[in-house]
């Protein structure tokens, strides 16, 4: 084909702007939009009973739009309704094969316990970690929990016989069996073992052999011989004993379903005799266990089936049993059983207050067991020391007293805490009183309690741990106003005294809370500094990070001034105390997320900026090889919060010297490089408004001093797209602010590198081709090029230029048309630099159009580039006339035949022709989109209107559509 | 040809008083129908009476055991010959719980020596060809409630080591002091024990403090009489060394077929007791003894 040539159309921007707006059809508000909210518009009267204006005006968007999914089912929405009934049902659903659940849900539902009422279930865990042993533990059993699998295969006997042979040598000659030498762990597991054997007992209705279990189990809570695991042992077995009574009372429970199931709130009349009898029997048989404790555990465990009995069963039962807990002797043992009743009391009679009452003054009146002489005598066997003993006492004291406390009167709380004080050395109740009772309660005698603890016994309960829970009920509730600093000064008066710096932090720690909650930065501040005097010496603060890093987080909930918490004086070297680098950067974070959620304003603080800035260095510092990319994002984040919130106001040059600093503090983070350029630019767009566009001398050396700062920074960066964008985004910033010589360098320096642009990038951990990325930005730069005034020193149009043939030299895809793709897109720019005046320019800048005044010349140089291009297009349309390049040539001869048609002049008969060629070419093969066909046809049927525009009529007869036969 | 046959009562606790008609089913389980020869249900009532090897010799013992008491018999045909068809069968009956006229029904006890049984026996007769089938089943009977007035009968109790008997050393005793009480020696039998136990004070720390309830059994016989004594069980009521000054429940719970009414006949007697029994850290065992009433009311 010969070389064509180029001529431009001549485009009258403003008239073709006027004509088009004459065209536009103002568009309707009202009109349907997918975004919009729907606002159903419903003349006849709503079936649901839902009452309410029947709006008909349907254009507001902003109204509360009603949903009509909702509206039509009656309100309510049918995913939230099965939500709520799946709620009720989903541990029927998951457990279905288990009626145990479902009889505990059912138990749950009819508890009249709020729940505000702290649960066993959360108490249990606590124990679980908080009472461990590494001494070696034994299980006595008096009776094999599995089979023996060693027996003769040789004896004939049938299987039948012979397990009914085993299990009388079981039951009889006393498979006694005694587990020495086991390792916590392997008790626990032993422990489940029992619960499993328990339940296989169970469901192959061996219903003695399940009692048995339950009794030996239970009997282990006799044993007291490994001391310190007794807290965790209670809750292991009274495990088994809640499922033992669930076993129970289901199985009666499903003896009734006969005709029907009983009903939640069912009476003694609703039960058969023959479940009466069932359950009648358990008692009896419950009734003759030799043992005292294993008959009240199992007892206890199964108090709910009175219901099947009698109606006052419970009622009767529960002081009988409080009662009997007095015959055991060993006060650790009895008041960990008095916890299980009261657990079970407020389980399955929660308004039986009176058992509860009388348990804690039963608990009261054994109290001095603790002394005595027995108990000595074991701890020193056992080599555990009073204060120790003593908390082990703890879970289970501050049970009973949360259960006697629930909703109890102001009186009754009264009382206790009289009753409390008579005894002596009664530091192990008022901390679980401390514990247990409502938080206001203690608070508003917060006065009282200090001068109790005070007058406490030094040898016994440690007194950092009542000071501790005196704390807690602090920070929940406030005391009378007046009181507020004299308990500070004298809790604190006696923590600064605790020597040891575990417990000193874990008590100060609390405390931290109140004093913020009440008091000033000085008073915070003072609280700091004794702190790091107690955890520096001997590094203590090494083994507590968990409560300095909560001691932080106290301050911080309570601080959100970060000019009033960085003038304490003490909190920076508090931060020092985080030596750790994992620990210190996590503290930082959190500092650092607080600032971003609460400083509304931006700020120039130098103390709140010096602070913040070590911080966010310590975050940085922390990214090595090895962090993963979560992290650094995470940081980035955060450290981009903080520049962002960084403002100077109008002393711009203090923020571009803020940001020079910055870069040098935070290099290895990318998005904060990034982040900090854009600051930047946006710095220099800033100058540029308060100057309206006039820079004087002085803010024209400080945009170019900008200029300067972007185009240093971003060869470190290592994306070579964000580096291409911020090239574009500072030339364009550059450009605006009319610093020629600097717009000019960053757009020639983004042209150099788009050869280094891989043909791959990975994006999310994934490789992708990046050749979309690259057309996108090719496009765009070639946008801003229209504006760009060439360099008097180059030749014309010495970036467009350089830009082609950078393109022409990159290694595009093999089969890609990436590169033609480039070359059309070129042609309006090209056809747009060749006007008269120009689309857009920037104000103050001499574009092209002022500097050349649309000379011939320059027009000719411009078309010639246009042939060239032109030229290269239709060689490759060329090259894909073979099979597999057909749909491509097809796609791109239509897209130069649009490009011809919207900034060709097709007057040339010449281009005329062309275009005319590559319709018929594009619609060759038969690939072309037809309807894009016809609404291109339209469209030059509409242009044909125009002045000028006739000879598109003309051509317009030359295009065919072909239809797809 | 495997048929089974049950007696199923129609009360659950199986509990009938004199008078009372005891009433049921007889239930037939066949894959197909079984031919028979009658079906014959019988009610019996047995007081067995046992010598212990203690009281005579080993082999009197053996041999000699006291001719037993028939207290109730009575046989009634429930079906005729014939034959029950396949599948299951139930065949109701009624048995009045009548006695001839000087005899008494004794409650159900189950004892060592002494063991008063009432049993419902069906038979299912069959020709040469085929076993005889056979079904028993035991029911229980309680006596009707005394007419006399209950005396309630509380009992204090002081345990020193003065107060005991059958001491060897007393001078090795260490001292304690036990007070306590309890509720009523005359019990009713559907009622528990209870009481209270003060450990007021003990030199030696305590290990245990048990409820043994035992039975006294007496059988009269040709030669004279039997008299035996044995436990039926032992409740714990303390463990370990107690809070002294503090009230301690004593209460224990009459186990059903091994207690009774306090009963004396002419041939034999059934009587309870209850020990207190304290063990000692130093394994002393002091023991204090109440003879109980038992009644039903």
């Amino acid at each position: 084909m010969a070389s064509v040539q180029w001529h431009s159309r001549v485009r009258k921007y403003e008239a073709e702007v006027q004509y088009c707006r004459s065209e536009t059809v103002p568009v309707e508000f009202g009109d349907y939009h997918p975004l919009k909210p729907i606002t159903v518009t419903d003349s006849k009267s709503r079936k649901s009973g839902r009452k309410g204006s029947t709006s008909s005006s349907s254009s507001s968007s902003s109204s509360v739009a009603l949903d009509p999914l909702t509206s039509i089912l009656d309100g309510t929405d049918p995913l939230s309704l099965f939500a709520a009934a799946s709620a009720s049902e989903a541990p029927t659903l998951s457990h279905s094969a288990s009626a145990g659940e479902l009889g505990r849900k059912r138990r749950e539902k009819e508890e009249e316990v709020g729940t505000d009422f702290e649960p066993w279930s959360t108490k249990r865990g606590e124990i679980l970690a908080r009472f461990t042993t590494t001494e070696k533990l034994s299980i006595n059993l008096f009776m094999g929990s599995e089979k023996s699998k060693a027996t003769s295969p040789s004896s004939a006997v049938s299987e039948k016989v012979r397990t009914r042979l085993e299990e009388l040598d079981d039951l009889e000659e006393g498979s006694q069996r005694e587990m020495l030498n086991l390792s916590q762990q392997d008790y626990v597991n032993r422990i489940e073992e029992l619960n499993q054997s328990l339940k296989e007992a169970w469901a192959s209705d061996q219903k003695v052999k399940a009692l048995k279990i339950v009794i030996q189990c239970s009997k282990l809570l006799s044993d007291t011989s490994v001391i310190r695991f007794y807290p965790s042992k209670f809750v292991l077995i009274t495990d088994i004993l809640d499922t033992f009574g669930r076993l129970v009372y289901e199985r009666i429970w499903s003896m009734c379903s006969d005709p029907r199931p009983l009903t939640d709130s069912f009476s003694v009349e609703d039960v058969n005799d023959t479940a009466k009898e069932t359950c009648l029997n358990w008692f009896f048989k419950i009734a003759s266990i030799r043992e005292l404790i294993p008959r009240l555990y199992v007892e206890a465990a199964i108090l709910k089936c009175n219901r099947f009995l009698s109606k006052t069963g419970i009622q009767e039962t529960l002081p009988r049993l409080t009662a009997m807990i007095r015959g055991i002797g060993d006060p650790l043992v009895a008041v960990y059983a008095r916890a299980y009743l009261c657990r079970v009391g407020m389980e399955v009679a929660p308004h039986l207050k009176d058992s509860l009452n009388k348990n804690f003054f039963d608990l009261l009146a054994s109290f001095r067991q603790i002394h005595s002489d027995s108990v000595q005598n074991q701890l020193v066997l056992q080599r555990v020391e009073i204060p120790v003993y003593l908390t082990l006492y703890s879970p289970a004291i501050h049970w009973i007293l949360q259960c006697v406390s629930y909703r109890a009167p102001e009186a009754l709380l009264t009382e206790m805490m009289e009753r409390c004080k008579k005894l002596g050395n009664n530091a192990l109740l008022l901390n679980s009183v401390m514990w247990a009772f409502r938080a206001e309660f203690v608070a508003a005698r917060a006065t009282d309690f200090i001068g109790m603890i005070k007058d406490c016994d030094e040898a016994g309960f440690p007194k950092h741990l009542l000071f501790g829970s005196l704390g807690r009920s602090l920070a929940c509730a406030d005391p009378p106003e007046n009181e507020k600093l004299p308990i500070l000064n004298e809790a604190w008066k006696v923590i600064t005294k605790v020597r040891s710096p575990q417990d000193y932090i874990n008590c100060a720690e609390i405390w931290v809370e109140f004093t913020c909650r009440h008091f000033t930065k000085r008073e915070v501040n003072t609280v700091l500094a004794d702190i790091i005097k107690h955890m520096t010496p001997d590094r203590a603060f090494e083994d507590a990070y968990p409560q300095l890093q909560s001691v932080i987080k106290k301050i911080l909930a309570y601080f959100h001034d970060f000019s009033v918490l960085f003038s304490m004086e003490r909190f920076l070297p508090f931060l020092d105390m985080f030596q750790k680098d994992s620990v210190r950067v996590e503290v930082c974070k959190s500092i650092m997320e607080v600032f971003i959620k609460h400083q509304q304003e931006p700020t120039r603080d130098p103390v709140i900026l010096n602070a913040l800035l070590y911080i966010c260095k310590t975050m940085h510092d922390s990214v090595n090889a090895l962090t993963l990319d979560d992290e650094r994002r995470s940081l980035a984040l955060l450290i981009n919060g903080f520049i962002r919130m960084v403002s100077f106001g109008r002393d711009f040059e203090q923020q571009l010297s803020f940001c020079v600093e910055a870069r040098a503090t935070f290099c290895n983070l990318e998005p904060v490089i990034i982040q900090l350029i854009h600051t930047v630019n946006q710095l220099a767009m800033e100058t540029r408004r308060v100057m309206k566009g006039n820079h004087s001398r002085k803010t024209a050396a400080f945009v170019r001093a900008c200029a300067a700062y972007s185009f240093i920074t971003i060869p470190s960066l290592t994306s070579i797209f964000s580096r291409l964008n911020l090239y574009l985004l500072s030339g364009q910033v550059a450009l605006a602010n009319q610093c020629l010589s600097q717009a000019d360098a960053f757009l020639k320096t983004a042209v150099s590198i788009l050869p280094e642009v891989p043909r791959t990038i990975s994006i999310e951990g994934k490789l992708r081709s990046s050749e979309s990325f690259l057309l996108d930005f090719i496009n765009n730069f070639l946008s801003t090029l229209l504006v760009v005034p060439d360099h008097p020193e180059q030749g014309v149009l010495y970036l467009v230029r350089g830009l082609l043939n950078m393109v022409q030299d990159y290694t595009w895809e093999d089969n890609s048309d990436a590169k033609i793709r480039v070359y059309i897109s070129a042609l309006p720019l090209l056809a747009a630099l060749s006007q008269e005046s120009y689309l857009y320019t920037v104000p103050k800048v001499d574009s092209n159009e002022t500097l050349y005044g649309g000379d011939p010349k320059f027009v000719a140089e411009i078309n010639k580039l246009c042939e060239t291009l032109i030229g290269q297009v239709l060689d490759h349309l060329k090259s894909l006339g073979r099979d597999e390049g057909l749909r491509r040539q097809s796609s791109l001869a239509f897209s130069l035949f649009g490009c011809l048609l919207a900034h060709g002049d097709l007057r040339n008969n010449k281009l005329n022709q062309l275009a005319v060629n590559l319709w018929n070419l594009s619609h060759k093969h038969g690939y072309c989109e037809t309807r894009t066909s016809v609404r291109t046809l339209e469209y030059i049927k509409h242009q044909a209107l125009q002045q000028d525009m006739a000879h598109l009529s003309e051509m317009l007869l030359r295009l065919s559509l072909q239809s797809r036969a | 040809m495997s048929a089974t046959l049950d007696i199923r009562l129609k009360r659950a606790n199986k509990v009938y008083h004199e008078a009372e008609v005891v009433a049921g089913v007889v239930v037939i389980l066949s894959k197909e129908a079984v031919q028979h020869q009658g079906i014959t249900l019988t009610m019996e009532g047995v007081v067995n009476l046992q010598l212990s090897s203690k009281s005579v010799g080993v082999f009197e013992a053996f041999y000699n055991s006291v001719k037993p008491i028939q207290l109730i018999t009575s046989n009634i045909e429930v079906v005729k010959p014939g034959k029950v068809p396949g599948g299951k069968t139930e065949i109701p009956f009624e048995f009045p719980l009548q006695v001839k006229s000087n005899k008494v029904l004794y409650e159900t006890y189950h004892g060592v020596f002494v063991n008063i049984q009432y049993t419902l026996r069906c038979d299912m007769k069959r020709s040469l060809l085929a076993k005889d089938l056979s079904k028993t089943c035991e029911f229980i009977v309680h006596c009707q409630p005394q007419k006399a007035k209950l005396q309630p009968s509380p009992v204090d109790f002081t345990i020193t080591p003065e107060t005991l008997q059958n001491v060897r050393e007393r001078g090795s005793l260490p001292k304690f002091l036990i007070r306590g009480h309890l509720d009523a020696t005359n019990c009713v039998i559907t009622q528990p024990l209870t009481g209270e136990l003060v450990v007021e004070s003990s030199e030696v720390p305590i290990k245990s403090i048990e409820l043994q309830l035992v039975r006294v059994e007496t059988c009269g016989c040709a030669e004279g009489y039997a008299r035996d004594a044995t436990e039926i069980q032992n409740i714990q009521i303390a463990e370990g060394d107690v809070c002294h000054g503090l009230p301690i429940p004593i209460y224990m719970v009459f186990p059903r077929l091994f207690t009774c009414p306090t009963l004396e006949t002419t041939n034999f007697k059934v009587e309870f007791e209850v020990n207190v029994v304290i063990v000692l850290h130093d394994d002393h065992l002091i023991t204090e003894n109440f003879p109980l009433k038992l009644c039903r009311v």
